[in-house]
């Protein structure tokens, strides 16, 4: 091998949420300025898609990073069982006083997903429609290793 | 600097099986994919080199070279193939996404001359992919 590669090992997640963006913190005039139609008050919902990035030693018994069973099982309890068709607002505990934005989602995402033994998490993307999608890599790269 | 990615897509076949385990531990750690008659992919593979604009052409490099490349290094060697029995480069190692994804990017980079390799990203379904980069480089083509 000609240089030190590195590699990562991408998966993707897809699950199906409500959310209304609403801020206790602005009046009902302002929550409508700034969220728009995102601030109907029955809520609404998007197909949300999850990409997962792991990056580790490539096992050579096995040719893999992490074993996708073990991943899947892993992001399936901490995110998926949680998030997946629930309403963010009023069934994930995060979402009591933050607004359920995309920004917010993948934070709270990274912060479950950090702590998977067998690879290091290294980003997170949420697609929220096929036209926005955001991500997150942590706040401290060395510190995200579990 | 600037990033410029070719997509290409390959068909080919290959399954998981390491001989130093037992079948039973095959089949337990590979499942589906120990299928001993192997099963197949639509393979999409994005090749990402990095590099500055030429000021007369105003290219990172040729896209038709890129092209002939690809198509000579993997194109060649993978569609339509069984990865396990016909890459000579992935002689004794599980063809799988990261492994495959190394094969190439060792395949890709000596042949690449104006600009520089950037990543690697090979999907072997619309959800599983794995990316290769060297080492100390940032996703965004930074470092």
């Amino acid at each position: 091998m000609s240089v030190a590669l590195r590699i990562e090992l991408g998966r993707r997640y897809r699950f199906c949420a409500s959310h209304r963006l609403h801020s206790a913190h602005l009046t009902e005039e302002e929550n409508c300025r700034v969220f728009g139609k995102c601030n109907n008050p029955y809520g609404h919902g998007h197909n949300y898609v999850l990409e997962v990035s792991m990056s580790g030693e490539v096992d050579p018994a096995t040719g893999m990073i992490a074993n996708l069973a073990d991943l899947d099982a892993f992001v399936e309890r901490q995110v998926l069982e949680g998030f997946d068709h629930k309403s963010l607002n009023e069934e994930v505990a995060a979402f009591r006083d933050k607004v359920p934005t995309t920004e917010n989602l993948c934070i709270e995402i990274f912060e479950r997903l950090k702590t998977f033994p067998k690879a290091k998490l290294e980003r997170i993307r949420v697609q929220e429609t096929g036209n926005n999608s955001f991500e997150y890599a942590g706040e401290n790269q060395e510190g995200n290793r579990p | 600097m600037v990033l410029l990615t070719r997509k290409i897509e390959f068909a080919a076949s290959h399954l998981y099986n390491n001989p130093n385990y037992s079948a039973e531990e095959n089949r337990r750690i590979f499942g589906k994919c120990n299928n001993p008659h192997g099963h197949g992919h639509n393979y999409t593979l994005e090749v990402t080199v990095e590099g500055e604009p030429d000021p007369v052409t105003g290219m990172v490099l040729d896209l038709k070279e890129l092209k002939e490349i690809l198509e000579r290094e993997v194109m060649q060697r993978m569609d339509h193939r069984h990865l396990n029995y016909e890459v000579a480069e992935l002689a004794g190692q599980i063809p799988t996404c990261e492994n495959i994804a190394l094969v190439i990017w060792n395949l890709l980079e000596p042949k690449i001359r104006q600009g520089r390799l950037h990543r690697v990203r090979l999907y072997e379904s619309a959800d599983l992919f794995a990316d290769c980069y060297r080492n100390g480089a940032s996703a965004g083509g930074k470092a």
